[in-house]
This record gives C-alpha cells, structure tokens and sequence, in this order.
C-alpha cells in the first residue's frame, strides 16, 4: 500500500506528538474520569491503550482529539500547547491526525467512497486529485466494490474498516483508534493492524485504545494500562 | 472510476427535505409581497410626481371686475396682461361653460345658475423657468387689476408629502419583510443544526473550521432563498403584467399607473433574498457553533 507519511519529523518540537502532564479530566466535581496522567508519545511511536470499560480510554482520547478539555495539567500536540486551545485553532490540530471511532461516526447521508474523501474534500482539495488514493484505500480495506453504498447498507465490519479508511486516508502525523477492530473477525483485526502498523513504519505516530489485550501483546507496541483514571503500566 | 473525476460531489449537509420546502414556500410568499409592495410605492410615487408636475406648470388668477367693468372683460384684461409676462407660455381666460363643467361635480346642475362664477384665468408656466406668483401678482397689480393668485403650491404640497409618505411606508414594508425572511432562515439554521449536530461534530473532527461549517449553511440556505425569491419575484412580475396589458398605460386606476420599466425593478428580488438569507445563515451558524451547537 503506497502510504507516504505527510510531514518528517526533523526538529526537536516535533519530536513528541504527544505530552500529557498531569492532565485529569472531571465530568463532575466528585467524578474525575482520568487522573494525573503523564504520558509522552514520541513521534514514530506505536501504543496500545488497555484497560477495563469506564477506565477511562474514551475520555483520554476525546481530550487527545481535543472534543474535551483537560480539567488539570497540560496536554502538548506536535510540540504545541493544546491545553486550552480555542475553536478557531482546532482545525489545524485535527488535520494532523486521524480518529477512529468506537461509534465510527459516518455520513449516513453519503456513499463509502465521500465518507473516505471526507478529511481530503475539508482541506480543499480537488476530488480528481484524491480520486484514486481514495478508491485504493477502499480497495485494500476490502470495500472497493461497495464505495457507491451509503453506510446504513454496509455491515458493522465494514462500517468500521470505512472508519479506518477514512482516518489513514490522509495520511496524518498521528492516529488515534478507539477498539478498532472491535466489531470486524480476527483475520481482518490482523490485517487492520498490519495496516497501523505499515503506517507506523512510515513516521506514523499511533495509539489505538483496546481491551483487547491480545491483540495488544501481537502487534509488538508498548501497552499502557488505564485503571480508574491513572495510567498504571507503560507510561513514557 | 473516470467518472469520479468529473462527478459533482455530493453535499456534506444531508438535505432536510420538508423543513425546506416549508422554508422555501414562506420566503416566496415574503418576496411576491415584498415585490408588490415595491411596485406599489413606484408606481404611487410616479402618480405622486405626474399630479405635483402638473399643479406645478400652472397657475389659476381669480379676477374681481371694478366699477363699469364686466367679469369677462376683467378676465380678458388679465389674461392679456400675464401672456405678456416672462416665465408665463399661454394664460387664457376661462369662460363661465367652462368654469360650470368644474363646478357640477362638485355642486351640481341645479344650483349652477344662481351661483356666482369666480372669473378665472388659466395660466400655463414655462416648464423651464416658470412665473412666480409673486412675479404674476405684480404685474396684474401695475395692470390696475384686483386679482388673486393661486399657483397651487397648497396641493402640491400635500400631494408630495403624500408621495414621500408612500415611499416611508413601503421602506418599511420591505425592511419588515426582509426582517421576517432573514428570522425564518435563522429559526431554520437553528433547527438543522440542531438535527445535524452529529454530522456537524464529525465534520469538525475531522478538521472542518467553524468558517467552512457555516458556509456550508450558508450556501444552503442562500440558494433556497434566491429560489424562492425567483418564484415570487416571477409570481408578482406575472401579476403586474396582468395590469399593465389589462389597464392600459394608465394602469388599473390612475392612483397606480404601471410602466413595463417598474418590472425590471423587481429583478434583484432573488438576490436580495439570496444575500438576506446567506447573512442569517452565516451568522447564526458562527453562533450556535461557538456555544457547542
């Protein structure tokens, strides 16, 4: 799969793509969903994120997104200070990587191959320039013959390969995956990680949040483990 | 595959097909009202400006006769008096049948024999550079003449203010109107994104700006309104027209005469619409984005 990463990683504030430090994050004053977190991925690195449900890996993802604020500490992306960052500087951040998520969070109203386009179209470009990366990527997803369906007419496997599709598609900096394998068979699980991975070995930061820990313990990544909140193991 | 290349693409926004119908409808409603209300006062003003026009190019003498003198004389001598003045094109003294045809309207064949005729002169000015009244009064004062001069300044006052009146009101009548358009199209934006906010969280998360978001309702919302303010600009030319070929160049009364001209000012009607919609849409996208939709 001819995946190119989109940006070198060649100066020392790029260096890590990720710097949490002390971050906590509370839905309520006396629920605090993620506590004292310190954690650094450096750029080109490959982590899985393991822990029991309600652990809190959706909420450490949704602050990596930047769909929430880190409620204490700091959180660092691509060598800037996110912490607080306003509306306006979110699309800047958002372009540099790729989500999967657990809800896969598709267009209903649009075919595949418009959902994979999705990141490439919001950047402006034109669809006879990305027309073929994108008929590709949906091809080594297994879903080339499927790219005029709409997601409501595709199974939940290929919901969520379309949702790996659409977050690599652009090739980002970093890519942030919650359970995504969680709803396809093992065979396609395996061939979705050799995916992460290629894309890894290209510069590719990537974190992909799983309870599955055997997948986790395959794939050859650093596992950090999330227990009530605080990150217990594999903390950089 | 090819075909990708050259296909339009589909729209971000899914369509919300009945909330815009019904968008659609009231706007085109609002602009065919808006367009009438806008020939309404054109063609009020130009009726306006015809009668001050007229009242303004003439002037009406009253002559008392003196001793041993008759009315018609009177009238005659005046008449002869002002056609010698500068600024005065014909002055003509009005006999009694004429005088009478002006009355009966207003009182009557009955009473017109026993009625004391005024005796009138009819002056017409110069349109370029008219008689004064002032100017009229003097000369038929050297002429040894008691007259009294009326250049209508008292109705034409009153019918211009009229006119400007008329022109206020349809003002306000298309600023109410855009109002009403521009609070629909912000009451609807409010109400898709309401509905869309998963489509709209996604676009953002997949590095959509606050600006392109808002321009996608923009486009919408800009297009319905340009739409449908073709149709009731179309709706309210179709009507006008209708008048025009049935009223004649006179119009349906004389308090509204229509020109074939006053339809071309009802063609901007869509783009003002269009413009109205766009800003509502636009900023009231910016809005709700800003407070998380």
């Amino acid at each position: 799969m001819p995946v190119q990463p989109r940006r070198a990683f060649d100066s020392d504030a790029a260096t890590e793509t990720v710097r949490l430090s002390g971050v906590g994050f509370g839905y309520a004053v006396t629920h605090h969903a993620l506590r004292d977190v310190n954690l650094t991925l450096p750029a080109g690195s490959f982590h899985f994120l393991t822990g029991a449900s309600g652990a809190g890996k959706s909420t450490l993802l949704k602050l990596l997104t930047l769909a929430e604020q880190p409620t204490a500490g700091t959180l660092h992306l691509f060598g800037e200070d996110a912490t607080a960052a306003p509306r306006r500087a979110l699309p800047a951040f958002r372009r540099r990587m790729g989500v999967v998520f657990q809800d896969f969070r598709l267009l209903d109203h649009l075919s595949a191959f418009d959902n994979v386009a999705l990141p490439l179209r919001l950047t402006g470009r034109k669809q006879a320039d990305y027309a073929d990366d994108v008929a590709e990527m949906l091809d080594w997803v297994g879903l080339g013959d499927r790219m005029d369906e709409r997601p409501p007419a595709l199974s939940g496997g290929e919901k969520q390969r379309l949702a790996i599709a659409r977050a690599v598609v652009s090739k980002p900096e970093l890519i942030l995956a919650d359970e995504p394998t969680g709803s396809v068979d093992k065979a396609m699980g395996e061939r979705l990680l050799k995916l992460f991975q290629s894309l890894n070995r290209l510069g590719t930061t990537v974190l992909i949040a799983s309870h599955d820990e055997g997948l986790a313990e395959r794939s050859g990544a650093t596992v950090l483990r999330l227990e009530g909140g605080r990150l217990t193991g594999g903390a950089a | 595959m090819i075909g990708r290349l050259f296909n339009s693409r589909a729209p971000l926004l899914p369509r919300d097909g009945g909330g815009e119908a019904w968008l659609g409808g009231l706007i085109a409603v609002l602009c065919f009202l808006a367009c009438l209300s806008a020939a309404g006062a054109v063609s009020a003003d130009r009726a306006a400006h015809g009668w001050a026009r007229a009242l303004r190019s003439e002037a009406t003498v009253q002559v008392r006769p003196r001793v041993g003198e008759t009315g018609a004389e009177a009238a005659a001598r005046a008449a002869q008096t002002l056609a010698g003045v500068e600024g005065v094109s014909e002055a003509e003294a009005m006999d009694r049948e004429t005088a009478e045809a002006l009355l009966r309207p207003w009182v009557g064949d009955a009473v017109l024999p026993d009625l004391p005729v005024p005796h009138l002169v009819t002056v017409r000015l110069d349109p370029i550079a008219p008689a004064s009244a002032v100017t009229l009064g003097r000369a038929l004062a050297e002429a040894g003449l008691d007259a009294t001069v009326d250049d209508h300044s008292q109705w034409r006052g009153e019918v211009e203010r009229s006119a400007g009146l008329i022109t206020v009101l349809a003002s306000v009548a298309f600023l109410l109107t855009a109002g009403a358009a521009g609070a629909a199209v912000t009451y609807a934006t409010r109400a898709g994104m309401a509905a869309q906010s998963g489509v709209i969280n996604t676009l953002s998360l997949n590095g959509a700006s606050d600006g392109a978001i808002a321009g996608l309702y923009q486009v919408r919302y800009g297009l319905l309104a340009a739409g449908a303010g073709a149709i009731g600009a179309g709706l309210a030319m179709a009507m006008l027209a209708t008048l025009r070929v049935l009223g004649g160049t006179e119009g349906v009364t004389p308090a509204l005469p229509l020109a074939w001209a006053d339809l071309l000012i009802l063609s901007p009607c869509p783009l003002l619409a269009g413009t109205v919609a766009l800003v509502a849409a636009r900023f009231t996208a910016l809005a709700r984005l800003k407070r998380g939709y």
